[in-house]
């Protein structure tokens, strides 16, 4: 079985980007990878170990807040649980590094046939601006900023 | 600023004309009229949108025989999609380690999903 490469695009038009990936699961799988909180931790940093869940409450209307740490920075991100069904998620996301600064994700989970799911995620970024920095920093939760220390640590000498 | 190169440079890229002229020049340089003759616009019109790509730096119009030819600026284009290369392979890694994650749940977790969304309903009403 091939696996499908993550696909990304990013709308001229919009500050929008979206990607595309597909899974050897269901679409229920992938929705409890994103809304249980001890499976979201173990994939969605580098380090499963770094990363804490402060708060989870992966309900409509609900809230999370989660940290990870890379070297000894920490870096901490929250939002709000929107919407949360079976085949999608609407939740907002901030890196608190710039609290100003919200990213609107629509994520749908679907069922492909044959054990295999599609996971779309649509992020709305505030402004152009955010969103190219973004892209120029390479991740969207500014965890570039850790690589970007431990780099010069490695440098240094001191890792 | 970098990330001010790459607003103007998806903004430029926004409009349906601009990115066929940025299509067809990656093909070759050509003059203005080259580029002109298939749009259903006045010579002026596509003036305008050069000079849209000129600013983002997508395209020049070095110095040369008459007519002046119009350059692909590849560079600029390239570093847009080094950047978006770049935050595709991190989403990339992050998702492999979700198909490991993946590999390791069984089919009966699809159940416990289903009573959350109950109980998300519950919740709501």
């Amino acid at each position: 079985m091939s696996i499908t490469q993550t696909a990304i695009e990013a709308d001229p038009k919009l500050p929008i980007i979206w990607i595309t990936r597909e899974f050897a699961a269901t679409a229920g799988q992938l929705f409890r990878a994103h809304t249980d909180p001890v499976l979201f931790a173990q994939w969605v940093g580098p380090d499963a170990a770094a990363t804490q869940i402060e708060h989870w409450d992966a309900r409509t209307g609900g809230s999370w807040r989660y940290t990870g740490r890379i070297g000894d920075t920490e870096f901490a991100f929250h939002g709000c649980f929107h919407e949360v069904r079976l085949d999608r998620i609407v939740q907002t996301f901030t890196y608190e590094g710039e609290p100003d600064g919200v990213v609107l994700e629509t994520l749908w989970f679907e069922d492909l046939g044959g054990g295999r799911a599609r996971l779309r995620l649509q992020s709305l970024v505030d402004s152009f601006e955010s969103r190219d920095a973004w892209l120029a920093s390479g991740m969207e939760t500014g965890v570039n900023d850790g690589y970007a220390k431990l780099q010069r640590m490695v440098d240094d000498g001191a890792v | 600023m970098a990330a001010d190169t790459l607003t103007r440079t998806f903004s430029a890229l926004a409009d349906p004309t601009r990115r066929d002229i940025v299509a067809r020049l990656a093909d070759g340089d050509a003059t203005v009229g080259q580029l002109a003759e298939p749009y259903r616009m006045t010579l002026q019109a596509v003036y305008k949108h050069l000079q849209v790509l000129e600013h983002a730096g997508l395209v020049s119009r070095p110095r040369g025989p008459q007519p002046r030819r119009v350059r692909l600026e590849a560079e600029v284009l390239a570093q847009t999609e080094i950047w978006i290369e770049r935050y595709r392979r991190r989403a990339e890694e992050r998702y492999r380690r979700l198909d490991a994650l993946l590999a390791t749940m069984s089919h009966t977790d699809e159940k416990d999903a289903a009573d959350d969304v109950n109980y998300t309903d519950g919740h709501r009403g």
